[in-house]
């Protein structure tokens, strides 16, 4: 009755392929957006911007960026963490090199270093899928990583190896660094990320989006409707890094402000890997409802039950979050392989025709 | 009864005209195992051309050939009067050869709609910042490609299933789909892989009608590989015949019936 569809005519082809064709989505988005943009930045604790809100934003770019590359191209990446590193290292270099650059324009072009070394890592996909794709994805992350490493001109010769985010100002008003307060950082990102997540809407419904999907589903015969394989694998790995990358500058500049190599390590890429399967390949909101689920689970592990009076110790909670994300993951592999996103689908389905199933 | 050398009009008024595409002796091996061996045979503008043979007589390697997916080792494959260099199956594509497949080939993950919009890709040419932007340039040419899917989709009779994932279809619906998708790049050679594989007479019906209507239509030229004999002679202007990869017979459906060849090559005869 809340989602009847009924009555909802479509006059023209524009407004039968826009975005939101039902009043109910575009209503519920609105919701969303207003809470994303004015109510959680005025009811917001310090501690849940630093655990919650911007962390999720971030890790939702992660996820959206392999996504695109893994769910609508169907090349299977493990390197995304690297990428992410690429990211993070290249903003860094430009921060310190050019201390009077933008740091929005430094985080946005930071991309695009990750684009190339994605673009690189991408050439093998030309010759092998699948399984072997991910080894040779999986070959990029130990790389890179080791690059992090050994390389002492990518931290700037620190002694700690590791690189420390300095204070950014943008207009007067401190961004990044110690300095930089939660709410503006969590604006910043917000704008980001939802920029970006425009973009990547636009990219997966146009023709490039079903360039991919037909890639994705059947190579052959992609290439012989005119599919040039070469240049829709290679798009995919180029958007799909430009977006983890900046994820990985948002990663360190916004939410961490110092990182080590082994942030960037395989850890992190199954993190966003896991978020982009539970969430729903080949789904953009899927991204966030898999972050908000990989990231809010362990802070509601911790706070819940405190709330509540059990008590539980912190090594638990830490076992207990490893073990029901792993069997979560289980979980949507065999029932519903196409996330959350899917079940969103299910119940938005049901609700349409709901209270009257036939 | 064999037909003129030059541009003629049909028994039923549709005009025939000059050669499309032509095979000049083509020879295909696959290490030591020779599929097509020294074939020559043409494709004339605005008719319906059969490929039939028992099976493995190499007529959907000829068809790949054709479509750029095999290279043949020897001889040359004319299209529009000049001869083709060795391209990527995309690029042959884009030259404007359509085709379905033997076994369906469409994109599951995707709607109808989708499946048959991917089919107008090449004549898509917004950039990729202007697919980002989308307001403009990509938002018209998304409305302008979606209305000529749309007449394919009126033409084909598939408008209420438009919506629905292609994985959902049943097979019937899915060949016509895959044959909507090939026509919506508005294909001057359309290759069909056994379009009525697996079909009932209902369903052949149909997709017979759909062929006879496509080339009426869209005067689209028609190269098949069809084992229902019925459909091959009702619908084709000309019919080559192979067996084990050499041509056995070209001509008129009548003239192809009564060949002495192609009837021993449908019934058996021992090989010497």
């Amino acid at each position: 009755m809340l989602y009847r569809t009924a009555g909802q005519f479509k006059t023209s082809y524009r407004a039968d392929q826009a975005l939101f064709p039902i009043k109910q989505d575009s209503f519920l988005l609105g919701i969303i957006l207003i809470c994303a943009w004015v109510v959680f930045p005025l009811t917001a604790s310090e501690f849940t911007f630093q655990t919650i809100l911007t962390p999720i934003l971030i890790y939702s770019l992660a996820a959206l960026g392999l996504n695109i590359l893994t769910g609508f191209a169907g090349q299977l990446s493990l390197g995304t963490g690297a990428f992410m590193g690429v990211g993070a290292y290249a903003c860094y270099k430009m921060i310190t090199l050019m201390p009077w650059m933008n740091p929005v324009i430094a985080i946005l072009l930071s991309g695009v270093f990750s684009a190339g070394v994605g673009v690189a890592f991408g050439i093998p996909s030309l010759r092998i899928k699948g399984f072997y794709l991910a080894i040779a994805t999986l070959a990029a992350q130990f790389f890179l990583v080791w690059l992090f490493e050994k390389w002492s001109w990518l931290y700037n010769d620190n002694a700690s190896g590791a690189i420390q985010v300095p204070n950014l100002d943008m207009f007067g008003l401190y961004v990044a660094g110690p300095q930089a307060s939660s709410i503006t950082q969590y604006y910043l990102v917000l704008i980001i990320v939802s920029l970006l997540t425009y973009v990547a809407i636009n990219l997966t419904r146009g023709n490039l989006g079903r360039t991919w999907k037909a890639t994705r589903d059947m190579d052959i015969a992609a290439e012989l409707i005119g599919i040039n394989l070469m240049k829709s694998k290679l798009t995919a790995f180029a958007v799909s890094s430009y977006i983890v990358g900046v994820s990985g500058a948002l990663f360190v500049f916004m939410w961490r402000g110092a990182a080590e190599p082994n942030l960037f390590d395989i850890p992190l890429s199954f993190r966003v890997l896991f978020i982009a399967i539970i969430g729903g390949l080949g789904s953009i909101m899927g991204n966030y409802l898999g972050a908000i689920l990989i990231v809010g689970l362990p802070v509601v592990l911790n706070t819940v039950p405190a709330a509540l009076g059990i008590h539980i110790e912190s090594a638990l909670v830490e076992h207990l979050n490893i073990m029901i994300i792993g069997s979560l993951i289980i979980f949507f592999l065999i029932i519903e392989p196409h996330g959350l996103a899917q079940l969103w689908r299910l119940i938005r389905e049901k609700l349409i025709i709901w209270p009257f199933p036939h | 009864m064999s037909v003129p050398a030059g541009p003629y009009l049909t028994e039923d008024g549709r005009q025939i005209g000059d050669v499309l595409m032509e095979m000049k002796n083509i020879t295909l091996k696959f290490g030591g195992v020779v599929a097509i061996k020294d074939i020559s045979f043409d494709i004339r503008e605005g008719e319906i051309r059969a490929i039939i043979g028992p099976n493995g007589a190499g007529k959907s390697s000829m068809l790949n050939v054709i479509s750029g997916f095999y290279h043949p080792q020897e001889g040359e494959v004319w299209y529009k009067g000049s001869v083709r260099p060795a391209m990527k199956p995309f690029e042959v594509a884009r030259q404007g050869v359509g085709r379905t497949f033997q076994n369906i080939a469409l994109f599951e993950g995707m709607t109808v709609l989708d499946n048959v919009m991917t089919g107008r890709l090449t004549h898509m040419h917004a950039s990729v910042w202007d697919q980002a932007i989308w307001w403009g340039k990509a938002e018209r040419e998304e409305v302008f490609n979606r209305d000529q899917v749309e007449k394919v989709i009126d033409f084909l009779e598939i408008q209420a299933i438009r919506k629905t994932p292609v994985g959902r279809l049943p097979y019937g619906l899915k060949k016509r789909v895959e044959l909507a998708r090939a026509l919506a790049a508005e294909p001057s050679l359309l290759l069909l892989d056994e379009p009525m594989a697996g079909m009932n007479v209902e369903e052949k019906e149909d997709m017979s009608r759909f062929i006879l209507d496509v080339n009426d239509e869209f005067g689209t030229t028609i190269a098949l590989i069809e084992h229902d004999m019925g459909v091959v002679m009702d619908l084709s202007d000309r019919v080559v015949v192979m067996d084990y990869g050499k041509k056995i017979g070209d001509g008129t459906p009548d003239e192809v019936r009564n060949d002495q060849a192609v009837i021993d090559a449908y019934l058996g005869v021992p090989h010497e």
